[in-house]
């Protein structure tokens, strides 16, 4: 035993010289570009609050919009604080309190489930500004420092919805299309992989199915959840099941590439007789699914964070409720891949086109039906309350104005045509 | 001794309880060792400076007094949950349901804090929520015990399984208190913040860690000068010995899961009255399982529980710190702490075997 602690004590020393020897040479080198906060901590920062980190597709895509925005305003990165794979809890009220003891007189969480905690701190701090991205309740919170920023990305998801739509008309045209992929009425079966039945879930999937139907009428859409926002393994399950139900087309708001690479992989091994093709979210899924990934509806959150941090230069006040859509190039779809169908990106221009001229509206009344009848009145939940009272009329001059009064969701009728399997 | 083989290079052998300066020499030992590899991990495959990396952990705990507060609040709620498995694990019962009693305890104090705060005065509410919270802990964690000392029923499983019942009632209050639709309470009672623990002393965390500093002196005691608590330690060592010292076994093991499970359900009334004022699935946060290392490292001995509990915080703490100041991602933050615990896990060997080289060997080649 003496001569084993012996010689752990003879090697440690020689590691602990070769450790300090190293340390030395490196020390210098490093220091003054990694050192945060402490030195310059007169500084005003910006600090960031991430449910997630470069590992999750929602989250990178925050990531690499803060840092493009950041460049383009010439913030320097040791401006900017980090708070990463924050949950939805008390830590987040504890990261925003840090995060503002550090120096940071703007405080922007990306998640939903962020946003009381950032409420209860923006109550407690008056003199910083809080954003909780995709929060809903900035307007009635009665607080001037607190805010609300969401993009309009139902209407990639609208545009995505038509690369699918013109895949099944190239599917149908060549004959590839098989008896499963029908409904006993004879339309072609879609699926979707849902976070949560939320109303932005709900917005972003009828918009989709909208974007598809324009292309394809005689489609149906069954949407699964996996209640959670990121689960790799709850995704590709659900889309392999989708699948082994025929749907020829899978989309998805849910933020990981577990579906995709499940659909190529079934292609590979031909597990269906048939291949299905993937609409993702947030990021390309080329990657994973070079063969059937057609494109993914995207955010470019860089347009938000360009938008916050000028102000946060300028000592502006941003405004309540931040939202973006094409016109602001604050959302977008992902390169087509090689299977998408031919013509594909003439349509997609020419429905961006639309969008951004007006003559073309995503939730354009006469385009579905609800419980069988166009809608005459869609109330909606727009002034965030408990008791989720619809309070305001939002189908005027016959199209729903989503995102209009509010920058979060709040479209959330079911509309015919989209089953909910779960 | 013959069990042995012969041609090993090592032989392990049990050995006797270390003297104390043995254990602390090989605790110091063990410490340097894994800052030492992970120090060599920070170097090589991060290139970052292990000193600025070891700073910033300590920064991240420790570095401002709020920081501290903070560590030293969920250190406590840590150590409240340890000492809750104290009881139920030296009786070998294996209450690995310390998670769903922390669910179904703050699920009560939710309960009262949403349907009486700001209406009843907030002492008294305190009060109920506590008992309230105790007891359905305790209810949690009868089940499982009844059934064992009825019928023998694996406890492992049957606590495991409560977690996941847990889990799912609180899904569905989560869903039936929140008429949004957004899967989210909130901040129960932002205003008013009745039903929240209030500041004593101008120290927000004041009453968490009066509350825990309470238990454990209690459960010091209950465990080495009661009755009941050496009752249980006779059935933890053998069944047969406590009934034969005329022990009443269904008794002790009821007894001592009720309270194992109400002191779980407090540490659900902590954590939801005095730190987070809201309730998810994630209100416990897997401390009912992390409670189990802490509780068998520190061997039912309160005072090592809250050191070692201390400790799991502080390295959960810097890791978040090297993350946010050096951007490396969470899985690199998490092979340091990997490191480090794995080290310490593995002191624990050291202090029970003993490892010799085998002098036999030369002898065993003829």
């Amino acid at each position: 035993m003496k001569k084993l602690l012996a010689v752990l004590l003879a090697m440690m020393m020689v590691f602990s010289l070769v450790g300090c020897s190293s340390n030395k040479e490196e020390a210098p080198a490093e220091t003054p570009a990694e050192t945060p906060a402490e030195e310059t901590a007169s500084d005003a920062k910006i600090g960031i609050i991430l449910v997630g980190d470069e590992n999750e597709g929602y989250t990178y895509a925050h990531m690499e919009g803060i840092k493009a925005a950041a460049k383009g305003l010439g913030i320097s990165d040791d401006t900017i604080l980090w708070k990463y794979v924050v949950p939805e809890t008390q830590a987040c009220y504890d990261a925003a309190v840090d995060l503002v003891e550090n120096g940071a007189t703007l405080v922007i969480s990306n998640s939903y489930g962020h946003q009381s905690f950032m409420q209860q701190a923006a109550t407690e701090f008056p003199e910083v500004t809080f954003v909780a991205d995709t929060g809903d309740t900035a307007a009635v919170s009665g607080l001037a420092n607190f805010k609300n920023a969401f993009t309009k990305v139902y209407e990639s998801r609208y545009v995505s919805g038509i690369v699918a739509g013109m895949k099944i008309k190239e599917l149908e045209a060549n004959g590839a299309l098989v008896p499963e992929n029908f409904d006993a009425d004879g339309n072609v079966k879609v699926g979707y992989v849902g976070a949560f039945p939320y109303a932005e879930v709900v917005s972003g999937y009828t918009a989709f199915f909208l974007g598809l139907r324009s292309v394809y009428p005689n489609a149906v859409m069954f949407v699964e959840y996996t209640n959670s926002w990121f689960d790799i393994t709850a995704e590709a399950t659900v889309g392999d099941d989708l699948m082994s139900q025929g749907c020829v087309i899978v989309g998805q708001h849910a933020d990981s590439t577990g579906a995709p690479s499940q659909l190529q992989k079934n292609m590979e091994d031909n597990k269906y007789g048939f291949t299905a093709y993937s609409v993702g979210y947030n990021v390309s899924m080329l990657d994973v699914a070079p063969d059937v990934a057609l494109t993914s509806a995207s955010n470019v959150w860089e347009k938000f964070y360009t938008y916050a941090f000028n102000c946060w230069l300028n000592g502006e006040d941003m405004m309540t409720d931040w939202t973006g859509g094409y016109n602001e190039g604050a959302v977008a779809i992902t390169d087509l891949g090689a299977s998408v169908a031919e013509g594909t990106k003439e349509a997609v221009d020419a429905a961006i086109a639309a969008i951004k001229d007006g003559s073309l509206h995503v939730f354009d009344a006469s385009t579905f039906t609800v419980g069988g009848a166009t809608p005459t009145s869609m109330m909606a939940d727009v002034e965030s309350d408990p008791n989720y009272t619809a309070d305001t009329e939002c189908l005027i001059d016959g199209y729903f104005h989503e995102s209009e009064f509010r920058s979060a969701p709040y479209f959330a009728e079911r509309i015919d045509g989209i089953t909910e399997l779960n | 001794m013959e069990k042995v083989h012969h041609r090993s290079f090592l032989r392990v052998t049990k050995k006797d309880e270390a003297s104390l300066p043995m254990k602390a020499l090989v605790i110091a030992i063990t410490i340097l060792c894994a800052l030492l590899v992970s120090a060599l991990f920070i170097y090589f495959v991060t290139k970052l400076d292990p000193i600025s990396v070891y700073v910033s952990m300590f920064k991240g705990a420790f570095g401002t007094k709020r920081r501290a507060w903070i560590t030293i609040r969920d250190a406590c709620l840590l150590l409240l949950i340890s000492l809750s498995l104290a009881p139920a694990f030296r009786m070998r019962f294996w209450n690995c349901g310390a998670e769903g009693q922390i669910l179904l305890g703050g699920l009560s104090t939710a309960a009262l804090m949403i349907y009486f705060g700001n209406k009843v005065p907030t002492p008294l509410l305190l009060l109920v929520m506590m008992v309230a919270s105790m007891l359905s802990g305790a209810l949690w964690a009868f089940l499982p015990a009844y059934f064992k000392a009825k019928y023998d029923t694996n406890e492992t499983l049957f606590t495991l399984m409560m977690n996941y019942v847990g889990i799912q009632l609180i899904e569905f209050f989560v869903d039936f208190w929140d008429k949004k639709q957004s899967h989210s309470v909130g901040i129960i009672n932002m205003n008013g913040q009745g039903g929240w623990f209030p500041p004593v002393f101008g120290q927000q965390y004041f009453l968490n860690i009066l509350i825990v500093l309470v238990v454990t002196i209690f459960i010091y005691v209950y465990m080495n000068y009661s009755k009941h608590g050496y009752e249980g330690a006779v059935v933890g060592e053998s069944v047969a010995t406590a009934k034969y010292a005329g022990i009443n076994v269904p008794k002790v093991i009821r007894n001592n899961v009720l309270l194992s499970g109400a002191i779980s359900g407090l540490a659900g009334f902590v954590e939801v009255s005095g730190i987070s004022h809201t309730i998810s699935n994630n209100t416990a946060g897997g401390r009912g399982f992390t409670a189990i290392i802490v509780c068998w490292l520190a061997k039912f001995n309160p005072f090592a529980m809250a050191l070692i509990s201390l400790f799991i915080v502080f390295l959960s703490k810097g890791a978040a710190q090297i993350s946010s100041d050096f951007g490396l991602n969470e899985f690199a933050s998490q092979i340091i702490t990997g490191i480090i615990l794995f080290f310490i896990l593995s002191s624990e060997f050291f202090n029970n075997y003993k490892v010799s080289f085998n002098h036999n060997r030369k002898g065993a080649d003829k």
